[in-house]
């Protein structure tokens, strides 16, 4: 289409200084957005409560997406099993009948760790979880990995604390306002979760790579030990995730580590549990730090 | 022939503009006409509250091609200085450090006033390809603004989002021009 401009409008010198202040403002505006980007690249926290108060003014939107997000799940599912309902009963009763054989001797089992530890002394304080919460969004534009959930500081979610779903570790809250809280996505390249091989605990560490996958990465040097199907679970040490949470599954092995998937998709996950932070002394630390879970010392494990 | 292909193909201007239809006692809602191009753009916004927890950079700056795409439509509609406002209040919930946002939609209106400047005349094709330039650029600084802030140089995920921002371009266009009509819509009595 043609250009419409009207820079020179004539001989008015009001309507002249009327566009001359647009470009005044428009400049303002960029030395705005430099200064604050400076800001909150040097300190991330800076504007952390203009961010807490957008999420809580734009709460109800995802409370209402989070909702339409599980019955749009539910409905698939519904549809998914209309059809082979009858190959799953019998699966599902065969399989009932097996795990209640399994339970049992779990129990027994459990039974003999309480009174096992009990003789060792061993006393392991009982942490039940902060919050429930749904996760009500996520930076889906952005290269960052955060998301929101609908629980804030008034129901005792704080920074630092470890958020998990049924099927494994999701991140740490990162920012809190009274109703909401913004959480670090383990698949954020700034998450660093120190972890260790269920199987045999070997020790390493996995960090986000902002695609979905996370990079696996081994403490200990020299042959690459790891097999596709690996399962890493965090190993509790840096204090701030609780031990034996699972975090991804090796995928494809690298030269220096693996490349994994997430044990819990965020995108699968209806409720999120905040656990309490694991160990006191890291509090403390991270009163001090905002990057308090930096990359694990070599001498921590 | 000639005269032909210089027609406009956006097919604005058309003489059905020049003559609106629309009972002589009506007019639009003052508040609407000049309120929903805002509203629109601050709704997209809020894309990050949409139903798909994602692990991966997959939604396209929606907020940011609706302002083009208003920016394209009605040049003299939004001010220059729009950045500064929907800039920051995109910041609040894209997860970019503050201030990205702001910077780069300014940057994308001044160079959105230059790209006026240069081409007098301007057709879909052009309109197209100057948006998949800007958003090229802003898809790419802001990743790398992400990498700075997660001080970590993260390998550039943005393949399958740019892809998808182009694509998507002309539909967030039609999408504009139809609540333009809505804007437009003759719903004050005089």
């Amino acid at each position: 289409m043609a250009r419409s401009r009207d820079l020179r409008p004539g001989y008015s010198r009001r309507a002249q200084y009327g566009i001359f202040t647009r470009y005044v403002i428009l400049v303002v505006g960029i030395a705005v957005g430099v200064i604050a980007l400076g800001l909150s690249l040097f300190d991330p926290g800076a504007f952390a409560w203009l961010r807490g108060a957008g999420s809580e003014i734009a709460a109800p939107v995802g409370e209402a997406s989070a909702t339409a997000r599980r019955s749009g799940a539910n409905l698939v599912a519904a549809i998914g099993a209309w059809f082979d309902t009858g190959r799953q009963n019998l699966a599902l009763a065969r399989e009932v009948a097996a795990a209640r054989a399994t339970a049992v001797s779990a129990r027994a089992t459990a039974d003999e760790n309480r009174r096992l530890k009990a003789l060792l002394h061993i006393v392991e304080p009982a942490q039940p979880p902060v919050a429930t919460a749904r996760l009500i969004g996520s930076t889906a534009v952005s290269a960052r990995r955060f998301a929101i959930i609908d629980a804030g500081t008034l129901r005792g979610v704080h920074a630092g604390q470890a958020v998990r779903g049924a099927a494994g570790l999701i991140g740490r809250v990162v920012e809190t306002s009274p109703d909401t809280a913004r959480v670090l996505l383990i698949s954020d390249a700034d998450n660093v979760v120190p972890v260790r091989r269920a199987g045999d605990g070997l020790p390493g560490f996995v960090q986000g790579t902002a695609n979905g996958r996370i990079a696996i990465r081994l403490l200990s040097m020299g042959n690459n030990p790891l097999h596709p199907g690996d399962v890493f679970v965090t190993s509790g040490s840096g204090g701030i995730y609780p031990p034996g949470v699972p975090v991804a599954v090796v995928a494809t092995t690298r030269r220096d580590g693996a490349e994994g998937r997430l044990a819990a998709d965020p995108a699968a996950t209806d409720y999120v549990i905040v656990l309490p932070v694991y160990s006191a002394a890291a509090t403390a630390a991270m009163a001090a730090t905002v990057k308090a879970a930096g990359p694990p010392l070599k001498d921590e494990n | 022939m000639a005269t032909k292909a210089r027609q406009p193909t956006t097919g604005l201007a058309t003489a059905r503009d020049a003559t609106p239809r629309r009972p002589i006692n009506r007019a639009p809602l003052p508040w609407l006409a000049a309120g929903l191009p805002w509203a629109s753009i601050m709704a997209l916004s809020l894309v990050t509250f949409s139903p798909v927890i994602a692990s991966a950079p997959v939604i396209p700056p929606l907020a940011l091609m609706a302002l083009l795409a208003w920016r394209m439509l009605r040049p003299n509609l939004l001010p220059i200085w729009v950045g500064l406002p929907l800039g920051a209040w995109d910041d609040l919930f894209s997860g970019q450090p503050f201030g990205s946002a702001i910077l780069l939609w300014s940057l994308a209106m001044l160079a959105m006033d230059v790209i006026d400047e240069r081409f007098l005349w301007r057709g879909f094709v052009q309109d197209w390809a100057a948006a998949a330039a800007l958003l090229t650029v802003y898809l790419v600084v802001a990743a790398g603004l992400a990498g700075l802030a997660a001080r970590y140089p993260l390998p550039l995920t943005i393949g399958p989002q740019w892809l998808m921002t182009l694509v998507l371009f002309p539909a967030i266009n039609r999408l504009i021009a139809g609540l333009d009509r809505v804007r437009l819509l003759p719903l004050q009595r005089l």
